[in-house]
């Protein structure tokens, strides 16, 4: 049973079929990582995928360019109640990144430097509904919002897509990453409001 | 467990700053919360349309009794009402705890710094209080940098601590005007600041910060320059970058 708030109307412009459930609707960009920010330089970098016979496929940063970024329009939602629609990006699809990959599993842990890692089963990553992504809204990613490159997942919430990420473990079982060992969901569908366990 | 929405009614109401205020909740089937945890509280209009955000608990107490410290954002929603508009009496729905990362134990034993920018002292401050509760001899250091002396959350208990406390030392960086007669002139927190006045990387001590984004990377990045190994440095930021 409900219980009203007193005199408590709302801010009506906040109604919008692309707000999922209990979402909020904001025009700034928050942050939110569990610790500092790494600071990665591209030529550095490194992504490196491994399956379960421990073959690691690895890019350097002009070698993943090379696998052809692509233009993202997508909304994105944090399990902390803010949503961000018509958000712009660009980045690789993890299907240019797995065309490369010999697997029979269907699980993932995606790792990020800075030792952050959250699990996505394979299904998810794939037929276009994920990236590698390195540029936001025309420039490249800031380093609070996980440049030089994180992962970008925008139909789950939005702790699934890593920032910083370096590389992807195939896993045989789903295994919680770090947020689903602290709290939350193992999977996070924002459609489901699926948040916490 | 954090999954179902509880009840709480207010039961005391307390200004904190021109801007935010302290709700004390009385919510019967409160599981007790660890220092640091947060909550979601949502708000019901008449025709059912709701609005609910996360707010971090300012108390770690093992009863009913919860209690969270509200700054307005001009542009708020749900944070106007609870500042403005809440009087003792009013029910508020809350879920949770919810969060296991930002958490301080009491058993817990190593050097602790905590650094709070503005309305971030409120998980702070659940950590001193559960600190003091539990009679912890852990060395605690806080440093909290607020514009000007009206802007301290928290500010009398703090004074009282400060006073009190064997372990518990406090630091304070106002950043745009100081108290009359402060040795230091008003201005953000630097690496000098840092280094001078909180526990060295040799101590190994965990690091809690928490405030507005910018604060808390800035103050992040100069941690790892001091030494500070990244998973030692424990971070809640709020607003946009």
């Amino acid at each position: 049973m409900a219980v009203f708030s007193r005199g408590f109307t709302g801010r009506r412009h906040e109604q919008n079929d692309a707000l999922p459930p209990g979402q909020y609707l904001t025009e700034d960009f928050p942050v939110l990582s569990a610790g500092p920010t790494p600071k990665v330089p591209t030529d550095t970098w490194q992504f490196s995928v491994r399956n379960e016979n421990d073959d690691v496929t690895t890019w350097n940063w002009d070698e993943f360019q090379a696998l052809g970024p692509e233009e993202i329009h997508t909304d994105i939602h944090c399990v902390t109640r803010w949503s961000k629609l018509g958000t712009s990006w660009r980045g690789v699809s993890l299907d240019r990144v797995f065309e490369k990959i010999d697997t029979s599993f269907e699980y993932v842990m995606a790792s990020s430097y800075g030792g952050y890692t959250t699990n996505v089963p394979l299904a998810d990553l794939l037929d276009g509904k994920a990236w590698i992504a390195t540029e936001f809204e025309g420039g490249p990613l800031d380093p609070e919002h996980g440049g030089p490159a994180r992962l970008l997942v925008p139909h789950l919430y939005f702790w699934k897509s890593a920032k910083w990420v370096r590389g992807l473990q195939m896993l045989p079982t789903d295994e919680p990453g770090f947020w689903e060992q602290n709290g939350y969901n193992i999977y996070g569908d924002p459609w489901k409001e699926q948040r916490y366990w | 467990m954090t999954s179902t929405w509880k009840v709480g009614t207010v039961a005391a109401i307390h200004a904190e700053t021109p801007t935010a205020r302290t709700l004390e909740l009385d919510v019967p089937d409160w599981p007790g919360n660890l220092a640091g945890q947060h909550l979601d509280l949502r708000l019901t209009a008449p025709d059912g349309y709701t609005a609910t955000r996360s707010y971090s608990i300012a108390s770690a107490d093992s009863g009913p009794r919860v209690q969270l410290a509200v700054d307005r954002l001009p542009d708020g929603e749900v944070s106007p009402y609870l500042v403005n508009d809440v009087i003792v009496g009013d029910e508020l729905e809350v879920r949770g705890p919810l969060g296991g990362w930002f958490v301080w134990r009491p058993e817990q034993t190593e050097p602790v710094q905590l650094i709070g920018g503005g309305s971030g002292i409120v998980p702070l401050m659940a950590m001193i209080r559960a600190h003091e509760a539990a009679g912890s001899t852990a060395r605690f250091r806080l440093l909290y940098s607020v514009r000007e002396p009206g802007d301290a959350f928290f500010a009398a208990e703090l004074a009282e601590l400060e006073r009190s406390s064997e372990h518990l030392e406090i630091t304070w960086v106002y950043t745009r005007k100081t108290p009359d007669g402060w040795p230091t002139p008003a201005g953000r927190v630097t690496p000098a600041i840092l280094e001078a006045s909180t526990i060295s990387a040799a101590e190994n001590p965990t690091v809690f910060v928490c405030g507005p984004t910018g604060f808390v990377e800035a103050v992040a990045d100069i941690l790892v320059e001091l030494g500070h190994s990244s998973g030692s440095v424990k971070t809640e930021r709020f607003g946009g970058a």
